[in-house]
């Protein structure tokens, strides 16, 4: 029995970690915000999901486990805020790269700044003029 | 602000001070009545040192749709965590991606929110912006192979709005549901 929990919870660390590494993968191969910003929820949430699991399993006593349970919660709840207001941020900063969309049904006023800051990608869409100087 | 009755407010922040409390007893780990007297003195204080509005609207909950709901959730999640984790391994990288804007039908702030929230953990899709008047959620696609993947992607998107409301929405948010079954996806 124990040596089958053994297996188990071994199973689900080494996965969880090896989700975290894609994860960390994600973040260097990915070409742009918000495409890193998937690495950085899905397997990294899943991952840490899985390895509380198996620490739940390997630790003595319901004491940790409930930790782990809030950890667990925390996570799921508090991973997509974070992903949302970063990726929100970099839409409006014109950090995507368009020649990699497919559709984008976002497009229009409002949404995205109307000036060069001089770090966007080449295919932002051009700058609108500037008000009017009195001359 | 208005001053309602302090009966209302009351009610209203019961399922605060009730999770405030688990949350307290989780911490210690152990189950005691100290622990359960201090989790309740600190919930209070943290109620009136720092007030929030309440969530309008209150919801229910149908244990059966409920646990068909965190089932498909629990599913996805492991879909969506595998599949992103290829797209990071895959030699040839990233290809295509899209953003697509989803006409959502439930109208409550706690149903838009677990929507919003469990949209971003499932395949594909990451919530990019939330139009709390027009009930638009805008999502990032990873990866939208061509647009017939980004249809299923948006129709999958309804589906989970579907299951949560049946899970927790109100007889008005199912009524709304089954009176928009047919202009659930934006027209491009």
């Amino acid at each position: 029995m124990t040596a089958l929990a053994d297996v188990v919870a071994f199973a689900c660390l080494l996965a969880g970690a090896a989700l975290c590494l894609t994860a960390g993968l994600g973040l260097v191969r990915f070409p742009d915000v918000l495409s890193r910003m998937h690495a950085g929820t899905k397997p990294q949430v899943l991952g840490v999901l899985l390895v509380m699991v198996g620490a739940a399993i390997r630790l003595d006593g319901w004491a940790n486990a409930w930790m782990l349970l809030l950890v667990a919660a925390f996570q799921l709840l508090t991973a997509p805020v974070s992903a949302h207001l970063i990726s929100r941020v970099a839409y409006r900063r014109r950090h995507v790269r368009r020649d990699l969309l497919l559709v984008d049904e976002f497009r229009g006023a409002g949404h995205q700044d109307v000036w060069y800051q001089g770090d966007e990608p080449k295919d932002a869409p051009p700058e609108e003029p500037g008000p009017v100087q009195p001359s | 602000m208005t001053i309602e009755p302090a009966a209302t407010r009351l009610r209203h922040q019961v399922p605060l001070v009730v999770w405030l409390v688990v949350v307290w007893v989780l911490l210690w780990g152990t189950w005691s009545w100290a622990n359960l007297l201090s989790g309740l003195l600190v919930a209070l204080a943290v109620l009136t040192l720092l007030p929030l509005p309440h969530v309008v609207g209150g919801t229910r909950v149908r244990p059966l749709p409920m646990l068909v709901f965190f089932g498909h959730f629990a599913a996805d999640l492991f879909v969506s965590g595998a599949e992103v984790a290829w797209q990071t391994l895959r030699p040839g990288g990233v290809r295509r991606t899209a953003i697509v804007q989803v006409q959502l039908r439930a109208d409550s702030d706690l149903l838009l929110t677990m929507v919003a929230e469990a949209t971003s953990l499932v395949p594909g899709s990451l919530v990019l912006d939330l139009d709390r008047e027009l009930r638009v959620m805008t999502c990032h696609l990873l990866p939208a192979r061509d647009l017939e993947d980004v249809e299923r992607k948006k129709a999958h998107i309804l589906v989970v709005e579907r299951r949560l409301v049946r899970a927790f929405g109100s007889a008005a948010d199912l009524a709304a549901l089954d009176g928009h079954r047919d202009e659930g996806v934006l027209a491009p």
